[in-house]
């Protein structure tokens, strides 16, 4: 998971009782519960009116019981480099995250919009280039980027379609408007959790899950599924043999690899379970080989075949790209999809939603100036102190300044960086992002959040499930929302009602 | 089904079945050690478990001799004997993570719990710097508990298809050899003419034996007489209704090998070769077995079962 790449502005507040939540406060940025006068909005006025009359302890046991259940359900991730806490929990926090029917609506539509053009960039990217012929989109940004594979190059993906699984990060910053932060477009994480914090809120706070419409999120793996199945090559004679491939269980995501097989119903390989033979994929099974039709990898490009990428790579299988471009073989999301989703092409998607759409696009862009661009470099060096600098090719938060938390010495520094390679970097404002009232030892305080829905493509169409995965920052005035890093997650709650009714 | 997938299920089973039966190990020979020596000749008590056990070989490297203290620390808690309850159930448990979707929920969560109560265990026992007896005992007893209940929500939920039969093989073939083992250390105080030298010494062998395997009240409900060390043999190795009995085994061998060949519409050297192993047992009597050689004749029941789990492996688990 990454971090929220904009900071926040504004001072610390200090934390409050769960009590004290709920009374009017000045807040700094907008807070999903309260207006600005510090009564709750009409959407959260069951659960302001719950916080306000649980007794006190009952959050404090409650957030135990879910740990209690976590942990032996095994839902838990690991931390790379930390042999000690091989398997940690990612925090939960009981109070929902609640989004209106209408709210919804206006983010599902610009979601299915965004994923519609992401594929149609990367068709075209891959295809014929219209869009870098057409001057949109510089042509190094694409041929030059890290994600760009040339060995897809002039290769239609089946049914055109590229991050059959997308993940979306939306924050907030109002009650209006969603920005995206960034996509994901190669193999995003996340929606296990997205389903089991709805289970565990059903068992934790029933009466609370009853009082709200809550639109159900518990049909994510049957739309996945057919949005699988439907991507299956065109020669796979009758029913599509589907597998996921996980890169084993030390991977970090293992529980959610296991959990979506699972749920799937079909079968979890890892690279050592597959086999190619004439380009024809097959899994060892009891039974002798058996072919395989459609792969959910969760395994990145570099990995997937040693005979065309990384050699030294053992999560793949030798000749599974082979087996790919034949069309033998379908693999979701499509190699070379990451192109997409890169920091430096992001600043265009509005250009790109416009290029294939003639739409403007329906969720907004955090502004950027991009570096590479005199004017805007300009502007960026003018303020370092003030924005937040990123490099393109940088994920998770590193190679990253962050000007109004910065030294003097690091401003420097980047100043330098950026007169070097301005092509590297792209610089965004600070951003005062949305918060949500969050449960901690003894008490609840807003925190800053963003929201991961998961967005599937299939050749029969986009499918959204209500909801996503809230990610909370649990530091006070942290934006960073990153599980390795102390981030939580909460349970998103899209109602049947919209947001102004009672 | 995947190899990997059944060989994961196979090895669970087999991993919990040990943990299981080297609990009951310890458990019997903690009772004759604690005897006056006028009961029972306590001085290689520990060796023979060592060898039952199958940790005979490494313990060496670590220990200058076995005693009660030093056996029980090797086999119940060392992270250096791979086949210690501990690693046991945390093979068992990465096994198990490595399927999860082919468990159900309630043998998953039961194997997890389990694993996450031997770290309390473990943090215990670090904390005292040696083994408390008391925490022994509820230690071995939440062994058995986990391999009760991997068990039985494993009968009570599982798909009766192959994942299940694998499954159960694993159990049975691990369970077969467990008990010659316990035959094969103590065969000397079955044999018959032991018994006028023997005298009160041996019977609490035997009655150790029994309780190893768990057949102690079983034996009673049998044979309805004082403890024989012939019918403690015949007990444990032909007895059909016996759970844990050679011939017991082999006939679930059998019973889930033919499953999984009906599943597959194929058989196999597995299957023939495990119809063979039950034939003999039952074409035999514990007469003829004491006769040709009570020692000869468990040692080649082993080989033959080794050879079992090979033609296993080979033929479904590999792939």
């Amino acid at each position: 998971m990454k971090s929220l790449a904009v900071c926040a502005r504004g001072a610390k507040r200090p934390e409050m009782s769960s009590k004290k939540a709920i009374k009017p406060m000045t807040l700094p940025c907008f807070d999903e519960m309260t207006e600005g006068d510090g009564a709750a909005r009409a959407l959260y006025s069951r659960i302001a009116k719950w916080l306000e009359t649980s007794p006190p302890g009952l959050l404090d046991s409650r957030r135990q019981q879910a740990e209690m259940l976590f942990r032996r359900i095994g839902i838990t991730f690991a931390v790379y480099g930390d042999k000690e806490a091989a398997e940690r929990l990612i925090p939960f926090d009981i109070i929902p995250r609640l989004l209106g029917h209408d709210e919804w609506l206006r983010l599902e539509a610009g979601l299915v919009q965004r994923v519609k053009v992401l594929n149609m960039f990367l068709t075209d990217v891959y295809g014929a280039q219209e869009i870098i012929r057409a001057g949109v989109v510089p042509a190094d940004l694409v041929f030059r980027n890290d994600c760009y594979r040339p060995e897809m190059q002039g290769h239609r993906a089946p049914h055109d379609i590229w991050t059959h699984i997308a993940g979306i990060d939306i924050v907030r910053t109002d009650d209006q408007d969603f920005y995206v932060l960034e996509d994901n477009c190669r193999t995003p994480s996340g929606v296990s959790y997205m389903l089991e914090n709805r289970e565990m809120m059903i068992r934790l706070a029933p009466d609370l899950f009853a009082e709200h419409a809550v639109m159900p999120v518990e049909n994510y793996p049957d739309s996945l599924l057919a949005s699988l199945r439907s991507v299956a090559p065109p020669r796979c004679a009758s029913e599509p043999n589907i597998v996921v491939l996980t890169p084993g269980q030390f991977n970090s995501a293992y529980y959610e690899h296991s959990f979506l097989a699972d749920k799937l119903g079909v079968e979890l390989v890892e690279g050592g379970d597959l086999t190619v033979k004439d380009d024809v994929v097959y899994m060892r099974t009891t039974e002798g080989p058996k072919r395989v039709d459609v792969i959910y990898r969760r395994v990145d490009d570099e990995f997937i075949d040693p005979l065309v990428f990384n050699p030294d790579s053992v999560l793949g299988a030798a000749g599974l790209m082979g087996a790919y471009l034949s069309g033998n073989v379908t693999l979701a999301n499509a190699v070379g999809a990451g192109v997409a989703d890169d920091k430096a092409i992001y600043t265009y998607m509005p250009e790109i939603t416009r290029f294939y759409l003639g739409e403007e696009p329906k969720l907004k862009n955090v502004a950027t100036w991009r570096c590479r661009e005199p004017d805007a470099l300009k502007y960026v060096l003018d303020h370092l102190s003030e924005l937040v600098v990123k490099e393109v090719n940088g994920s998770g938060g590193y190679g990253m300044l962050v000007g109004p938390h910065a030294t003097k010495e690091q401003i420097e520094d980047f100043r330098k960086k950026l007169l070097t390679a301005p092509d590297n970097f792209i610089a965004q404002p600070t951003l005062s992002l949305s918060t949500c009232p969050t449960s901690f030892l003894g008490g609840v305080a807003p925190r800053h959040v963003d929201l991961r829905p998961f967005v599937l493509s299939g050749s029969d169409g986009v499918r959204v499930v209500p909801g996503g995965l809230t990610r909370v920052a649990l530091k006070e005035g942290s934006l960073v929302v990153n599980s390795s890093q102390g981030g939580g997650t909460k349970d998103t709650w899209v109602l049947e009602t919209d947001a102004a009714t009672p | 089904m995947l190899s990997r997938t059944a060989d994961n299920l196979y090895w669970v089973s087999r991993y919990l079945e040990r943990a299981d039966f080297l609990a009951r190990l310890i458990e019997a020979s903690s009772r004759i050690a604690a005897l006056p020596k006028t009961y029972a000749s306590a001085q290689d008590e520990w060796q023979s478990v060592l060898i039952a056990s199958g940790a005979d070989e490494t313990f060496y490297e670590h220990f200058p001799e076995p005693n009660e203290a030093s056996v029980i620390a090797y086999l119940a808690f060392d992270a250096r004997n791979p086949s210690s309850i501990r690693n046991c159930i945390e093979f068992a448990r990465t096994n198990a993570r490595a399927v999860r979707t082919a468990l159900t929920v309630e043998m998953w969560e039961g194997i997890n719990s389990a694993w996450l109560e031997l770290k309390k265990f473990e943090a215990v026992q670090k904390e005292l710097g040696r083994i408390d007896r008391e925490e022994l005992i509820k230690f071995l007893e939440y062994v058995k508990q986990t391999s009760s209940l991997y068990d039985g929500s494993g009968y009570r939920t599982m798909l009766r298809n192959d994942a299940y039969y694998f499954s159960r093989l694993g159990v049975y073939v691990e369970r077969a050899d467990n008990t010659a083992r316990v035959l094969d250390v103590k065969y000397h105080v079955l044999l018959p003419e032991q018994e006028a030298v023997g005298g009160s010494v041996d019977y609490f062998q035997w009655t150790a034996i029994l309780r190893s395997v768990s057949a102690l009240t079983a034996y009673h409900w049998v044979y309805r007489e004082s403890i024989k060390p012939w019918n403690v043999a015949d007990l444990l190795i032909l007895r059909q209704e016996m759970p844990r009995s050679l011939l017991s085994c082999c006939d679930n061998i059998v019973r889930f090998l033919d499953a999984i060949g009906n599943q597959y519409g194929r058989q196999g050297p597995a299957q023939r070769h495990a119809r063979n192993m039950k034939r003999r047992l039952e074409s035999t009597s514990i007469k003829d077995i004491f006769q040709s050689g009570l020692h000869e004749f468990v040692d080649g029941f082993v080989t033959d079962n080794n050879r079992l789990g090979t033609e296993i492996a080979e033929q479904y688990l590999i792939g």
